[in-house]
């Protein structure tokens, strides 16, 4: 299997010319890993208009195509609850596992949000890829914040079409009921997200 | 493999800075290997460092340094062309020796 | 009015706090300037000596008369030319790929071997593909890097790296630009360079290999693509594969002129 693979590698670079698709040259230099199959290099419509500089709109039309059909496609709780418990919602947040060919496949997948998002102010280690997400319950819970806050998470293109966030709920990275105890890690009042760090006297 | 330590001796004034930097892996006991056996214990237990034949520093490790350790040490004394040795035993009785001259 | 100064400064120490630990850098700095010139690489530097002059293979030959760019045998400033055309094997070819061609051309040994098991898993102390990248990058220490775009295969790979730099696959669309395509952005604690200009570039290609201290091995530039791809839930990147060759020659021609300060040692 590797030499068909090598020799299939050596081939294709032979053979390449500069409209040569991306995805071959892919397949040709990777091999299946455990629950990451060769089948994850093929792009979706989101994921073949995306692959661009942030810099570049792209084609105005296909965006809000896209946008559309996002949002079109978000599910909904079914039970109409958006709020589940933000103390297992922390935990998703703080979880950076799952879908690695090094993660066990039976294992709950995280959302890894503090990878990108500052959310509670008293955990430091937080990155900068997204903006920070401390105090977002102030927007209160009104039926437009939970519906947008669970549209973003399900999927980001909704709204922000080619945004670099994971799509949680449209790829299937978490589970309803771990969308909803995120939903309540960010709105829930008593979440530490929106407790401010207290005052030293 | 065994006992190699790479060593640095600077005089500074009235005293001496040596730099070691020892090879050894320094397993806790505690990792697991690929196939999920638990890695044997193998890590240093006693460092002695001397000058001119003299010991200026002696400890005793265990499993929480780190692999490949970087000792800094600074003694009162020494001139350049003074002999610095450093050498250690680990648990499963290998040793390391490694020595310089002061600059 | 009262309560409100003392929210205004919890919080405003909130923000001083989370500054000061945005420059986690800065402490690591401090260890490096700890250790100054030592890195645990040295001794890999030396056994990636060893394994360059001795005969191994069927062929009971070394690597000496291995080809690296600037001759046969030739190591000094070699890989700080890569990646680059080879004729003999009619592609461009990264170093994993060249140092592969050069086993199983000269030492007879076969690609499979060789793919077997090119970097340390847990528990290992290093390996032969580590080691002599570890070595031949000491042997481009403070040397430019000047990775060739004169051949239309040297361009065609800068051009396919950087489609591949875009590229955004997998459940979470990752692409290397999501992390590595703006500057100033952090995951967690642990900074990202931002590959896709030349100070970025710079700095994360002229410092791999490395030691990884958390690890106690070498890694090779090679690994650290493929574990890219892992964290990006994408299959196993193939050493010395299309891909890989495409996005170092992208990272090596937008770090053009950077000094080779490999092996490093990073965190």
């Amino acid at each position: 299997m590797l030499k068909f693979t090598m020799a299939l590698a050596l081939c294709t670079v032979a053979a390449l010319v500069s409209a040569e698709p991306v995805t071959d040259v892919l397949r040709a230099s990777m091999k299946d890993k455990n629950q990451a199959t060769l089948a994850r290099v093929e792009q979706d419509d989101v994921q073949r208009f995306c692959s661009k500089p942030r810099s570049e709109p792209g084609d105005l039309d296909t965006m809000n195509a896209i946008r559309a059909k996002s949002m079109a496609a978000v599910k909904h709780p079914a039970d109409g609850k958006y709020l589940g418990d933000w103390q297992a919602g922390a935990e998703v947040a703080n979880n950076g596992r799952g879908l690695q060919y090094s993660d066990d496949p039976s294992a709950p997948n995280g959302g890894n949000c503090y990878a990108c998002h500052q959310l509670d102010p008293r955990e430091v280690a937080y990155g900068t890829i997204g903006p920070s997400l401390t105090n977002y319950g102030l927007r209160g819970q009104s039926d437009v914040v939970l519906k947008y806050t669970w549209t973003k998470m399900w999927d980001t293109h909704a709204y922000n079409t080619c945004s670099h966030m994971p799509r949680f709920g449209a790829q299937g990275i978490l589970t309803e009921q771990q969308l909803k105890d995120v939903m309540a890690y960010l709105l829930d009042p008593a979440s530490p997200v929106n407790q401010p760090i207290e005052a030293d006297n | 493999m065994a006992g190699r330590i790479r060593i640095r001796a600077q005089q500074q004034g009235d005293h001496t800075e040596v730099k070691a930097l020892m090879r050894h892996p320094m397993e806790t006991g505690q990792r697991k290997d690929q196939a999920g056996q638990a890695i044997p214990a193998h890590f240093i237990e006693e460092v002695t460092m001397t000058h001119n034949g003299n010991v200026v520093m002696h400890a005793y490790w265990g499993a929480a340094v780190s692999a490949n350790p970087f000792l800094g040490v600074q003694f009162a004394g020494g001139a350049a062309g003074d002999e610095v040795v450093v050498t250690w035993r680990d648990n499963k009785g290998e040793t390391g020796e490694g020595s310089t001259q002061i600059r | 009015m009262r309560n409100a100064i003392i929210v205004g400064i919890s919080l405003l120490g909130a923000v001083m706090l989370v500054a000061t630990s945005a420059a986690q850098d800065g402490i690591f700095d401090e260890y490096r300037e700890m250790m100054g010139d030592d890195n645990p690489a040295i001794f890999v530097i030396d056994e990636g000596e060893e394994y360059w002059y001795t005969p191994a293979g069927p062929n009971d030959v070394s690597l000496e008369a291995c080809d690296l760019g600037l001759g046969a045998g030739v190591v000094e400033g070699a890989y700080a030319r890569f990646p680059r055309y080879f004729e003999d094997a009619d592609r461009v070819m990264d170093l994993e790929a060249r140092l592969e061609y050069c086993m199983v051309t000269l030492q007879g040994r076969t690609p499979e071997e060789i793919h077997a098991k090119p970097y340390s898993l847990r528990g290992d102390l290093g390996t032969e593909m580590e080691a002599l990248s570890a070595w031949l990058a000491d042997q481009s220490a403070g040397v430019p890097v000047v990775s060739s775009q004169d051949h239309p295969k040297e361009r065609e790979m800068y051009a396919l790296g950087e489609q591949l730099f875009y590229y955004r696959a997998g459940p979470h669309d990752f692409s290397c630009a999501t992390c590595h395509g703006q500057a100033n952005m952090r995951i967690r604690l642990q900074a990202l360079a931002n590959l896709s200009g030349h100070d970025g570039a710079a700095e994360a290609y002229t410092t791999w290999p490395a030691y990884r201290i958390s690890e106690g091995v070498v890694r090779t530039m090679g690994w650290r693509m493929r574990d890219c791809f892992r964290q990006q839930r994408l299959p196993e990147l193939i050493m010395g594969s299309p891909a890989s060759v495409a996005l170092q020659t992208y990272l090596a021609v937008n770090a053009s002129g950077a000094e080779i300060a490999a092996p490093g040692l990073k965190r």
